[in-house]
């Protein structure tokens, strides 16, 4: 428990005081410097001529620089400061100000004033986006932050109002004022409204048929029109499945990302941060649902290729959150392991590095004593999203020390732990059926140290656990050895890896044609 | 820039309208999930489910999350038909899907205390226990049609995964089921779902179990074995 830090920490460095207001006394919203004033001209130029190109690099490279040169510790200028140089676009000045509580969130505690009106900013935007006539093509990137952002700081919202403890009278007031803000149906309905007024699913299901182009563009329209509204219906659906997450209801989080193949590349492998959130999710959502080996095969995907690319990811203001997540994951996966020890699942990169962080520790979960579940219990607090309680505390008895974050958090433990508790005789089975081939039942009870009627509830109990059961209602096998029984004997069943003899031809094949080639090339005089 | 109103409703649900038209409660939830206006619709529905031996986890997840967002206006009798639901369509997670949603405080009351022992019971394979405690929560069982035959069916379910053959004995134990009773049950599944009873080796019936690639592992499909459309097709500009 001691590793789960109730705040979430934030990608860059974050003020521990919470009431003081944000605004340096030396800041003045109105002065807008030159570097700043350049760049907003030159922003919504390039958005006006769809230059996505150069959008992006503004976005990424000049945001980012500016801020570090002149907005260390302040917000930047006010919008209204910007506006006339932009023509006073309203959809312009509505991106500029998402971009201001970005950067506010990241680098300063917002007042709870600035979480209401950020909130309102992102009712207005997306408003625009779902009902006017929105002629923009954004960056991938930045409609994935947009998302990203939205669900966090509904979460960070659920975080801050759980703390009543410390509430002045004034904030209460506020909170009941504006009780509609960061409401859940309202965040929920926002993702839900985006995802079905872009017609995303429709688009890949249509995609699947040849009969429209999506993922081939990366979501980008080239035929003249917009891409802000499909893109951001897709990662709504990744926002959704997070949001079910943090709420703790996995079943109904995968059924959002469902329309999304995650077997294969798509949109949303195309920004590291939105690939990254998808599998973390999906692979959690997984573990939960008991389904192992699912998590364990896109946790070891996703592992290795952040393995592969990070160093490109260096300069980028998600590396931090990257590699955070990349720890998060090696986490989960020692878990899945520990409960499901499919090691050939896992690819020799991932898995040394698995060993390197977690080998002693998962060494230690398989003996399932006390010490193993405390194991079992820091690497969950440790990689758990930031499970959120949806409804407002009582602001009748604010001065209850009442921790609602806590209470969604210690529940969600506290189910996984006992599911952890059910599957600790399994791994004495595991041993047993590793070293034969058959076995009468009395021989292993009389090994295992229980009678013979317990070990058949083991057996049972073994069976049901690595026994999941798929969307479909299928049962899918995760067990990493398998036995069956004929009346009072046990049979292991032979798991040899089986062959690829397919991908050896094929590989072959290929190898053969480039020799030919090379052959073809060189000419006999 | 023209600043908005400050609060801006959110986008009402969609289709808002169509609802008038006669839909069903799952329809409703597929176009509805967020939408609190259809939370006593959702609850009749649990109660529609227990009354016709029909089952949605989706509607019941949904009136847990809503229950989740409006704890005030939780019932917990429509709370305990849900779960006892979930425990029936083991061996799906559903119980535990049901409990993430359900806040701690509620989960300690006596009869839902009751239901995760008894879901314990069958998640560990422990069915003697859980007939036990079956039989001294009647009250909270016996509300909901069917229970029995569906943990039943669990076992049955579990046991074939299992055995090949499996000894009379353990059979009965986990149905719950003795003498005449058992024999007819056994005569029922010798005639619909291909059972075979056999003479065990001098103590009692052994009963056969259908095949499946559970507890018959050379029926498996290796699905390793063939190759995927995508990588056959990188070879296609190849054999051209």
């Amino acid at each position: 428990m001691a590793a789960y830090d109730y705040d979430e920490p934030s990608a860059t460095h974050r003020p521990a005081s919470s009431d003081a207001p944000s605004q340096e006394p030396g800041y003045d919203p109105n002065h807008v410097p030159d570097s700043v004033k350049s760049f907003v001209v030159h922003l919504y130029r390039h958005i006006r001529e769809k230059n996505v190109y150069e959008i992006h690099q503004m976005y990424e490279t000049s945001f980012q620089g500016i801020s570090e040169r002149l907005f260390k510790d302040t917000p930047w200028p006010s919008v209204d400061a910007v506006a006339h140089h932009v023509d006073n676009d309203h959809v312009f000045c509505l991106l500029y100000r998402e971009m201001w509580f970005r950067h506010l969130y990241a680098r300063l505690q917002p007042t709870l004033k600035q979480r209401i009106d950020s909130w309102d900013n992102y009712c207005s935007l997306f408003q625009v986006v779902l009902h006017g006539v929105v002629n923009m093509q954004l960056p991938n990137q930045w409609l994935w932050d947009m998302v990203d952002e939205f669900v966090y700081q509904f979460q960070s919202f659920c975080q801050y109002r759980a703390k009543m403890k410390n509430k002045t009278e004034q904030e209460i007031a506020l909170l009941r004022q504006f009780d509609q803000a960061w409401n859940v149906y309202g965040v929920l309905n926002f993702l839900q409204a985006l995802v079905e007024k872009s017609a995303i699913i429709q688009i890949l299901e249509h995609e699947k048929e040849g009969l429209e182009q999506f993922t081939a563009t990366d979501g980008y329209d080239y035929s003249g029109g917009s891409n802000v509204l499909k893109v951001l219906g897709y990662f709504s659906m990744v926002g959704l499945l997070r949001v079910h997450c943090l709420l703790g209801d996995y079943h109904t989080g995968l059924k959002c990302l469902q329309p999304i193949d995650i077997t294969q590349q798509g949109v949303y492998t195309s920004v590291i941060g939105s690939h990254i959130t998808t599998i973390y999710h999906y692979g959690f959502a997984n573990l939960m649902l008991r389904r192992y080996v699912e998590a364990i095969r896109e946790f070891n995907k996703i592992l290795l290729y952040i393995y592969k690319t990070k160093q490109y990811h260096q300069k980028s203001p998600q590396y931090e959150q990257i590699l955070k997540k990349n720890e998060q994951m090696y986490a989960l996966l020692a878990i899945s392991l520990s409960l499901c020890p499919q090691v050939k699942l896992v690819e020799e990169t991932v898995n040394s590095q698995l060993r390197e962080k977690y080998g002693e520790k998962m060494i230690r979960m398989q003996r399932y004593d006390d010490e193993a579940f405390a194991i079992y219990d820091e690497l969950f607090s440790y990689a758990c999203p930031k499970f959120i309680t949806p409804s407002a505390p009582s602001f009748e008895e604010p001065l209850v020390n009442y921790n609602q974050i806590c209470d969604a958090y210690r529940l969600q433990l506290k189910l996984f732990l006992y599911e952890v508790k059910q599957q600790q005789l399994l791994s004495g089975v595991r041993t047993f059926l590793k070293v034969y081939s058959s076995i009468s039942l009395g021989n292993l009870a009389k090994y295992m140290e229980v009678d013979e009627s317990k070990l058949r509830t083991i057996l049972l109990t073994y069976k049901h656990k690595t026994h999941a059961v798929d969307t479909d209602g299928k049962t899918i096998s995760n067990a990493d050895v398998d036995f069956y029984m004929n009346d009072d004997w046990v049979y292991v069943v032979d798991s040899k890896p089986p062959k690829r003899y397919g991908d050896y031809f094929l590989r072959q094949i290929v190898k053969l044609e480039g020799a030919i080639n090379d052959l073809d090339r060189i000419k006999l005089d | 820039m023209g600043r908005e109103a400050p609060q801006q409703t959110p986008p009402s649900p969609q289709h808002q309208q169509q609802q008038q038209v006669s839909f069903t409660v799952e329809q409703l939830v597929a176009v509805n999930p967020y939408n609190p206006d259809i939370l006593p619709d959702l609850e009749s529905y649990v109660n529609e489910q227990v009354s016709s031996q029909t089952y949605s986890l989706d509607a019941n997840l949904c009136l847990l999350r809503l229950y989740q967002f409006e704890p005030e206006r939780m019932s917990t009798q429509i709370v305990a038909r849900i779960l006892v639901k979930a425990l029936m369509a083991m061996p799906a997670p559903d119980f535990s899907l049901c409990l993430f949603l359900i806040p701690e405080r509620v989960q300690m009351e006596e009869q839902f205390k009751t239901l995760i022992v008894l879901s314990h019971y069958l998640e560990t394979g422990r069915f003697s226990q859980f007939w036990d405690e079956a039989s001294k929560n009647r009250h909270i069982l016996e509300a909901v049609p069917g229970f029995e035959q569906a943990v039943q069916a669990y076992a049955v379910h579990v046991l074939s995964l299992t055995y090949q053959k499996v000894p009379r004995s353990v059979l009965a134990e986990a149905i719950n089921l003795e003498g005449i009773s058992l024999d007819k049950f056994l005569e029922h599944h010798v005639a619909n779902s291909g059972w075979v009873l056999e003479k065990g080796h001098g103590k009692g019936q052994l009963i056969v179990l259908p095949r499946n690639e559970f507890n018959h592992p050379e029926l498996k499909k290796s699905t390793d074995d063939g190759i995927p459309l995508d990588h056959v097709a990188r070879i296609f500009p190849i054999l051209g």
